[in-house]
């Protein structure tokens, strides 16, 4: 059968039951779009090339597919830069087509070229320039394999329009030879037995749970360790709902603005058992005081971040379930676990959950009260309160997404994660605008699930304008933009190391006019300026099935994010809430 | 190339690294180490005996331990099919050098009788000058060339050191990329 390279690439992607593309058409990948009309995938047009990438990071972390996206060459590929560097440092599996000019034409500058496999070396984990129709699917087949097995990641495949329009004979590859990519995938056995015999003799074991957690799918693997070993287990923000944060055993998140439990765990602990996870410099803080008594179990599929930030006692290569599950059968097997041990460690911990939980200021006066008293001063709505009301309102199961700054770190700490793949945020990169696209991608992938946003005003305004793609393909997000006027974390950093000089953080609350904007892109549009307003506005905004909803939540612009470890400190001189600091908490030595 | 800055200061490492014979991959390798700001000294690359692959062997001038999360790094590019650190001692390491010299017909004898000990050829005369190849280790083209430079280097190319591990089975081939995982 003949086909052209444009015909190919879509079959391929067809052969890789893709059910979704994001992206807008351009000059040098109209061929593909051509054959895109007769396809069965289903395209979502966005309204700039960056959308369409935060969108397949969405798709992708909602469902644990590989999200794609197809855009032209030039400033298209440009444009999808950006989502392609989120998804590489959050391990994302994308596949992203790029147009690129006739072959004859690349390197003259010719019009809309760029050198997007170049541009991109660095941002993804492979790509590849097609400079033969019959490579296609062998290209295509490789492309999402290396996607998505070992550390998921994005990949870039560039099409020269000649490519596309030439004919090829259709085949599809049996596998992939790739002599060179030999992913991890099981434990070595002597490294396990040695994990496990840390973790029978630790005192104050932590298990330190990442993003890798989520990718291998090893929540039910990670829950059944924990509770037959008893140890605490942290989630990072890369993996908020990796272990339910019900559940007695979970700590919270560590980390900048990680809860003083969580935190102070990982700083006292006698062993770390780290999984899935990287020694981020912001859980770690200053690393050569990070866990200072810690010996360290490191059990991760990317070889090269086994001892890049912290030498463990023991490095595991090797898929995340695979080697929970490998040490959760040899700790069963050498005979009963003795939980006594740990009992004062888990007291100490409770002590300090008690002492030290994430709060803020509940006691501002009430909307109602400042109108009796009939002063004019507004009514201070905090954001922690809409997060909690948020999350009392919506279905356990309701996905959340983030963009960055203080709304993200709200989120994170206020919302109650009980299920895997349910957070979506920007953790790496830290991508201002990363929520509207990725809350759209992850509603398309979940259309059964109630998907919400929670937004800066800051961050709306680089990607609202994906909402017109919403609307228009009927995809009914929620978007709640904690309004708070400013840049917030920026003007948090300035108020406490540059003596309070804002500089260039403030935006308005009213410039642009939030409501009339969401409503002139066909969502339905709410401001809620007072308390008693939040929890009727997010009830009217869950019965809206039909269009995306935004709520302007007008937020008190003082509010700072606590705890707070300084970037380049010690996890020790964490700086918990102003109501907490009256004294200093006993440490165990 | 002044001595403490040279291929032979205590600091510099020599990779082998075998990669699939494409496009781009040079780029790819070369890529981890600018990004890092890290020089790379000298690069060698052609393919080996099956076409399908090349090796590049990289001279760079770095501590230790950055360069094992570089080694590290480089083994996850899907191109590179293995990749290790030589060391001197335990690696045979070869380079080739041309060069132009300029030697009237009163010093051309002294000429020819230095490459003559140096194992080197004569690949070029003309009227006042000479055109030198002299393979060997690279300790031994430095010496050659410092030899050389008082008649007057017209121009010089040296390949950048090729290497393979000694054949008494003491070399770490498999290399540093591994040590990370061996930590246990």
């Amino acid at each position: 059968m003949e086909l052209t390279g444009a015909q190919a690439l879509v079959k391929s992607l067809e052969m890789q039951e893709v059910e979704v593309i994001f992206g807008l058409p351009g000059g040098a990948i109209l061929p593909v779009y051509d054959p895109i009309i007769d396809s069965s995938i289903r395209h979502i047009l966005v309204r700039h090339e960056q959308g369409a990438g935060h969108m397949a990071e969405g798709y992708a972390q909602a469902t644990g597919r590989p999200g794609v996206a197809m855009v032209t060459s030039g400033p298209g590929a440009t444009n999808i830069v950006t989502p392609l560097a989120d998804a590489y440092m959050d391990s994302i599996p994308l596949v992203c087509v790029t147009g690129q000019v006739a072959t004859s034409a690349i390197g003259t500058d010719a019009f809309q070229e760029c050198d997007t496999t170049g541009i991109t070396l660095g941002v993804t984990k492979h790509n590849w320039l097609v400079t033969d129709a019959a490579d296609i699917p062998r290209i295509v087949r490789e492309a999402f394999h290396v996607a998505t097995t070992g550390r998921p990641g994005p990949v870039l495949i560039d099409v020269p329009k000649d490519v596309s329009n030439a004919t090829m004979e259709w085949y599809w590859p049996d596998g992939v030879d790739l002599p060179g990519y030999r992913p991890a995938s099981h434990p070595d056995p002597v490294a396990i037995r040695a994990a496990a015999a840390l973790i029978r003799g630790a005192e104050r074991p932590v298990i330190y749970a990442g993003g890798g957690i989520l990718k291998s799918g090893a929540s039910e693997a990670l829950r059944e360790l924990a509770e037959l070993t008893r140890i605490p287990v942290v989630t990072t923000l890369m993996a908020r709902g990796a272990f339910p944060d019900s559940h007695p055993l979970c700590l919270g998140m560590p980390g900048m603005h990680g809860n003083y439990t969580a935190v102070t765990s990982m700083q006292e602990a006698d062993l770390l058992i780290a999984l899935g996870s990287r020694f981020d410099d912001r859980v770690t803080g200053k690393v050569s005081s990070f866990a200072p008594k810690a010996k360290v179990v490191h059990v991760d599929i990317d070889k090269a971040e086994i001892g890049k930030v912290r030498r463990p006692e023991v490095g595991i290569v090797a898929d995340c379930r695979l080697a929970i599950d490998a040490l959760t059968r040899v700790i069963r097997e050498s005979g009963p676990v003795d939980h006594s041990r740990l009992a004062p460690w888990i007291a100490t911990l409770e002590q300090w959950q008690t002492r030290y939980p994430y709060t803020y200021d509940r006691a501002e006066p009430a909307h109602a009260e400042v109108l009796a008293g009939g002063v004019g001063r507004r009514p201070t709505l905090k954001p922690q309160f809409v997060v909690e009301s948020l999350r009392a309102a919506t279905p356990p199961d309701t996905i959340l997404a983030s963009g960055v700054g203080q709304h993200q770190m709200w989120a994170s700490q206020f919302w109650k994660f009980e299920h895997p793949n349910t957070w979506i945020n920007s953790g790496g990169l830290g991508t201002m605008g990363f929520a509207v696209p990725a809350a759209i991608g992850a509603k398309v992938g979940r259309p059964d699930r109630m998907v919400w946003a929670v937004d800066g005003d800051g961050c709306f305004q680089m990607t609202a304008q994906e909402l017109v793609t919403a609307s228009a393909e009927r995809i009914p997000v929620k978007i709640a933009i904690l309004n708070n006027a400013y840049l917030g974390m920026v003007r948090q950093w300035q108020h406490m190391f540059y003596e309070e000089r804002y500089s260039e953080v403030y935006l308005s609350p009213d410039l642009p006019d939030y409501v009339g904007w969401a409503e002139s892109m066909g969502c339905v549009g709410l401001r809620v300026e007072s308390p008693e307003e939040v929890m009727p506005a997010i009830e009217k905004a869950n019965d809206i099935d039909d269009r995306p909803v935004v709520i302007d939540f007008r937020t008190d612009s003082m509010e700072q994010v606590f705890p707070m470890v300084r970037a380049g400190a010690s996890n020790d001189e964490i700086i918990v809430h102003p109501s907490q600091r009256d004294s200093v908490p006993e440490v165990p030595s | 190339m002044s001595s403490e800055r040279g291929p032979n200061a205590p600091r510099h490492h020599l990779l082998s690294v075998l990669v699939e014979n494409k496009a781009g991959v040079l780029a790819r390798v070369a890529g981890l180490f600018s990004r890092r700001g890290y020089n790379i000294f000298s690069l060698a690359v052609a393919p080996t005996d099956d076409e399908r692959f090349s090796r590049i062997s990289i001279v760079v001038d770095v501590e230790s331990s950055p360069l094992e999360q570089v080694v590290a790094q480089l083994d996850k590019l899907i191109n590179v099919v293995e990749i290790g650190e030589l060391h001197p001692y335990e690696a045979r390491e070869a380079e080739l050098l041309l060069v132009s010299l300029s030697a009237d017909a009163g010093q051309r004898s002294q000429v020819i009788q230095l490459v003559g000990v140096f194992g080197g050829r004569i690949v070029d005369v003309g009227r006042d000058a000479l055109t030198v190849m002299v393979a060997g280790t690279p300790d031994t083209l430095d010496d050659f060339e410092k030899l050389m430079a008082p008649y007057g280097i017209a121009g010089l190319q040296r390949t950048g050191r090729i290497a393979l591990p000694k054949l008494d089975g003491r070399s770490s081939a498999s290399g540093m990329a591994d040590r990370a995982a061996e930590i246990a």
